[in-house]
C-alpha cells in the first residue's frame, strides 16, 4: 500500500516530508518561546545567545559528549520498540552495568584494548541480566515489562545505592565522594584529541571528545544493519507489528521477546560507560541520573531510526549545554526542558497526522485507479 | 457470587493468621500495630486514585502511562495553589492541573491517534521536566523556599469514629476503646483490633472521601447508562459507535476523569501525606496505581486490595526496619506456598525457582541481623514485581484496550 505513493517523486510527497518535522520544530519554537516570555525576556535574545555559546568548539564537544550516551541508551530502546515492546529500565540497566564494570574492572590489569573490551562485556552481561528479570516475567508470567522495567529502576537505584557505600566504595584522601576504585590506566577510553587536532581543532577547556563517540556510531550502523538487512531483524520487526502472523510464519515470538529485551539490557549497559571510561574512571555518587529517560525521549524523537535517533541525540545534547548560557541573561537554564518536552510531543503528533494524511491520500488514489 | 466472597475472606483470614504468627516468631510488633495500619492506609491512597484513574481510562479503551505525569502535576499545583490559598482550594487544583495533563494525553492519543504507550511516557517526561522550569521560576522569584520544594500548606483536619477510634464531633470528644486493646499484643485480637483501629481512627476528610470514591466509580462504571457506553468504548468500539454511543465522547471523558483522579492522588501526596510538594515525591506510585490496576483485574475492589498491599509494604519501610526484616519470613512464606502449588500442578521448574528463592529468603533472614536502609526502601517495589508476577496470567482487559480507534474505521 505505502509503495503506491511513495514510488512516485511527486511535489506532495516531498512537502509531506517536510511537513511533520517543520510543523513540530514551528510548535515547539512557539511554546519555548512562551516560556521564555513568561519571565519577561525576549525569545530572540535568548535563542541568539544560546546559538552563539552553544556553536563554540569547546560547547560542541561537550554536546557531543552528552549526546553519546543518549545514543547508546535510545538504540537500547528502539530495539524493543521495533520488537513491539517498551524498555523503561534502561535507567536501572546502565546504572547497575556501571557501577559493577567498574567495581570488577578496576580488581585486575589487562592489555589496554582488552581491558576495555571486559569492561564492555561486564557491563553487557550485568545490563542483559538485569533485563533478563524482565524478560522473564514478561515471558513466562505475562507481568507488562512496561511496569516490570519501572519497579526494576527503582529497585536497582537502591541496590547500587547500598552496594556502593556497603560493599564497592573506597576511601579516597581528601574526598567525601564514596567512588569505587580507580580504573587503572589500561581500561581507561583515550579521548579523540589526538585525531581533533589534526584536523585543526585545539584543545578546549571543558575537555576532549570520548572515544566512546565511535563505539556509539558503530553501534548505531549495526543496529541499522541488523534490523533492517538480517533475517533475526526481520523477525524482531515482524513479531513486532503482527505476532500472529509472525507466529504462522514460523517466529517464535516468545523467543524474540525474551531475545529483544536481553540485547536491550545489554546495550544499556553499554551507555553508562562513556563518561565513566572516558572521564571520571569510577563509578560514584554523582553518577549522571536521567539518561535512560532522556533516551527515551530521543527514541521517540528520533523514530527509532539509526540516523533519526543520532540526529535527535545530538539536538539534546546540544540544547542542554547551550541552554546554560542563558544564565548570563538571567532566564531558568531549565527551560531547555521545557524545549525537549515540546519537540518530543509536537513531533509525536505531527508525525502521527501525516501518516494519517497519506493514507487518505492513498485510499483517494487507490479509488481513483479502480474507477477508471 | 457469594462463593468468591466466602472464599475472599478467607484468604484475608489465613493472610492475618501468617502475619500475627511471624509477629509472634519476630517480635517485629509494628508489624499489625495502629501506626502501621493508619501510614498503611495514609499511602495506600494516592495508589488507589491513581488506579481509579486508570480505570476510567483503561476502561475506555486508552491505556494511561502518563499516571504518572499526571500526579506529578497535581503534586505540584496541590503544594503551589495549597500553600497559596488553602488545602482545599489546593485539592481542586490538583485535580484540575491532572486533568489538563490528561487533555493533552487524550488529544493526542484519541484525537490524533498517537500510539498510547509513546504519549503517556511523553507526558511523564513532559510533567516532570515542566514541574521543575515552573518550581525554578518561583524559587527565583522569591516565593518558593527551595527549587525543588513548595512552601508549607495548612494541614486539613482530622476525625475517627465515634467512641471506638476516639472520632470527635460537635466538640464532643469520644472514647477511644479499641487502642488499650491493640496494645495488649494478644494473639490474632490485637492484630486484628490493631488493624482496624489504625483504618478508622485520626483519619483526614480526604482519606474518607478518596474511599468513597471506589464504591462510587463501580457505580458509575456498571451501573449507569454512562458507565456502559464508556466500557463499550473500551470493549468493542465499532459496535458502540453503530448503537449510537459517541464514542470519542466516552473516550475524552474516561481519559479526563482518569486526570482529575491521578492529579488528586498528586495533590493528596502533597497536602495530606506531606505538607508540601517535593520534587520526586510522587516517586513512581503512578506506575504502582497502574499495577494496583493490573493486579485488580481492571475491578475498583481489586484495586483497593492491589493498593492496600502496597501501602502496607510502604509503611513498614517508612515506619520500621524490623518489621521487613520480619517481611522476609512472609516472602518466604509465600514462595513455599507456590513451591506447593507449582509442584500439585506439576511444573517442576517453576517450583524449584521457587524452591531455590525461598531458601534464599529463609537464609538471608538469618544471615542479615539488620537490613540497610537503602534495600529498606526497595520494599514497595519487590512487593510490586512479586504480586505483578503472582497476579498477571488470569488478568481479562478491555478488549480494544490500548488500539487506536478513528471513526469510520480508517487507521
Amino acid at each position: 500500500m505505502s509503495k503506491l505513493v511513495s514510488k512516485k517523486f511527486s511535489l506532495t510527497n516531498v512537502a509531506l516530508a517536510i511537513a511533520a518535522p517543520l510543523a513540530a520544530a514551528i510548535f515547539s519554537i512557539l511554546i519555548s518561546s512562551l516560556a521564555v516570555l513568561a519571565s519577561h525576556k525576549s525569545p530572540l535574545l535568548a535563542y541568539k545567545t544560546m546559538w552563539e555559546f552553544g556553536t563554540q568548539a569547546g560547547s560542541l564537544m561537550e554536546a557531543v559528549n552528552s549526546a553519546t550516551p543518549y545514543y547508546i541508551a535510545a538504540i537500547a530502546i528502539a530495539v524493543t520498540f521495533r520488537a513491539g515492546l517498551f524498555n523503561i529500565g534502561v535507567e536501572g540497566q546502565l546504572r547497575l552495568g556501571a557501577l559493577f564494570s567498574c567495581y570488577i574492572g578496576a580488581m585486575f590489569v589487562l592489555p589496554p584494548v582488552l581491558h576495555v573490551l571486559v569492561i564492555f562485556l561486564l557491563a553487557m552481561t550485568v545490563g542483559g541480566l538485569w533485563a533478563a528479570i524482565a524478560a522473564y516475567l514478561k515471558v513466562k508470567r505475562g507481568v507488562n515489562e512496561v511496569i516490570s522495567t519501572i519497579m526494576l529502576n527503582s529497585l536497582a537505584g537502591g541496590l547500587s545505592a547500598y552496594l556502593l557505600s556497603k560493599h564497592f566504595a573506597v576511601i579516597e584522601e581528601g574526598s567525601n565522594n564514596l567512588q569505587t576504585k580507580q580504573l587503572p590506566a589500561s581500561a581507561q577510553f583515550p579521548d579523540l584529541m589526538p585525531l581533533l587536532r589534526r584536523i585543526g581543532i585545539g584543545d578546549q577547556p571543558g575537555g576532549g571528545v570520548y572515544g566512546m563517540f565511535f563505539v556509539a556510531v558503530a553501534l548505531g550502523i549495526l543496529f541499522w544493519f541488523v534490523v533492517n538487512r538480517t533475517r533475526f531483524g526481520f523477525e524482531l520487526r515482524a513479531s513486532g507489528q503482527n505476532p500472529i502472523a509472525a507466529r504462522f510464519s514460523g517466529v517464535n515470538s516468545k523467543k524474540m521477546t525474551f531475545i529483544a529485551l536481553v540485547i536491550s539490557g545489554a546495550i544499556a549497559g553499554l551507555s553508562g560507560l562513556p563518561t565513566v571510561l572516558g572521564e571520571t574512571h569510577s563509578y560514584n555518587l554523582g553518577f549522571r541520573a536521567g539518561i535512560g529517560f532522556s533516551a527515551i525521549a530521543v527514541a521517540l524523537l528520533g523514530r527509532n531510526s539509526a540516523g533519526g535517533m543520532a540526529f535527535s541525540a545530538l539536538l539534546f545534547g546540544f540544547l542542554e549545554v547551550s541552554s546554560r548560557s542563558l544564565e548570563l541573561i538571567d532566564i531558568a537554564p531549565e527551560t531547555y526542558v521545557i524545549m525537549q518536552g515540546s519537540i518530543l510531543l509536537s513531533s509525536v503528533i505531527a508525525y502521527e497526522v501525516v501518516r494519517r494524511f497519506k493514507l487518505t491520500l492513498q485510499s483517494k488514489e487507490l479509488a481513483k485507479v479502480e474507477l477508471a | 457470587m457469594k462463593n468468591k466472597t466466602t472464599r475472599l475472606l478467607l484468604n484475608a483470614t489465613y493472610l492475618l493468621l501468617l502475619i500475627s504468627i511471624i509477629r509472634l516468631v519476630t517480635g517485629a510488633t509494628d508489624l499489625t500495630s495502629v501506626g502501621t495500619a493508619s501510614a498503611a492506609l495514609l499511602l495506600s491512597i494516592p495508589i488507589i486514585l491513581a488506579g481509579l484513574g486508570g480505570l476510567f481510562s483503561e476502561r475506555a479503551g486508552v491505556v494511561n502511562i502518563g499516571l504518572e505525569g499526571m500526579m506529578i502535576l497535581g503534586a505540584w499545583a496541590g503544594g503551589f495553589i495549597g500553600s497559596k490559598h488553602g488545602p482545599w482550594l489546593g485539592l481542586v487544583a490538583a485535580i484540575i492541573f491532572g486533568a489538563v495533563g490528561a487533555l493533552l494525553h487524550a488529544i493526542a492519543t484519541i484525537s490524533f491517534g498517537v500510539d498510547h504507550v509513546v504519549s503517556g511516557v511523553a507526558i511523564n517526561i513532559i510533567a516532570a521536566g515542566l514541574v521543575r522550569y515552573l518550581s525554578t521560576i518561583l524559587y527565583q522569584g522569591g516565593s518558593w523556599p527551595g527549587p525543588s520544594q513548595s512552601p508549607d500548606v495548612k494541614g486539613i483536619s482530622l476525625n475517627g469514629l465515634p467512641v471506638l477510634s476516639g472520632g470527635h464531633f460537635f466538640g464532643w470528644q469520644s472514647p477511644d476503646i479499641l487502642t488499650p486493646i491493640a496494645e495488649k499484643h494478644w494473639f490474632l485480637i490485637s492484630d486484628l483490633i490493631g488493624i482496624i483501629r489504625g483504618i478508622t481512627g485520626d483519619l483526614s476528610y480526604v482519606t474518607l472521601i478518596a474511599f468513597l470514591f471506589i464504591p462510587m466509580s463501580f457505580f458509575v462504571l456498571w451501573k449507569t447508562a454512562f458507565g456502559l457506553r464508556l466500557r463499550s468504548a473500551g470493549e468493542a468500539p465499532v459496535a458502540a459507535e453503530s448503537l449510537g454511543v459517541n464514542v470519542y465522547a466516552m473516550k475524552y471523558a474516561g481519559v479526563l476523569i482518569s486526570g482529575g483522579l491521578a492529579g488528586l492522588g498528586g495533590g493528596f501526596l502533597a497536602i495530606v501525606a506531606a505538607n508540601h510538594y517535593q520534587e520526586n515525591q510522587v516517586a513512581g506510585r503512578g506506575y504502582i496505581g497502574l499495577a494496583a490496576l493490573l493486579f485488580g483485574n481492571y475491578r475498583p475492589g481489586g484495586i483497593l486490595a492491589g493498593a492496600a498491599l502496597f501501602g502496607f509494604a510502604d509503611a513498614l519501610q517508612l515506619r520500621d526496619s524490623a518489621s521487613i526484616h520480619a517481611l522476609i519470613l512472609l516472602i518466604a512464606a509465600i514462595l513455599a506456598y507456590l513451591v506447593y502449588r507449582d509442584m500439585k500442578r506439576g511444573k517442576m521448574l517453576s517450583a524449584s525457582i521457587s524452591a531455590v528463592m525461598a531458601a534464599g529468603s529463609v537464609w538471608f533472614y538469618f544471615a542479615v541481623k539488620e537490613l540497610p536502609g537503602q534495600l529498606v526502601t526497595m520494599t514497595p517495589y519487590i512487593a510490586t514485581l512479586l504480586v505483578m508476577s503472582l497476579a498477571s496470567q488470569r488478568l481479562r482487559m478491555p478488549a480494544a484496550d490500548g488500539m487506536p480507534y478513528r471513526r469510520g474505521g480508517l487507521r
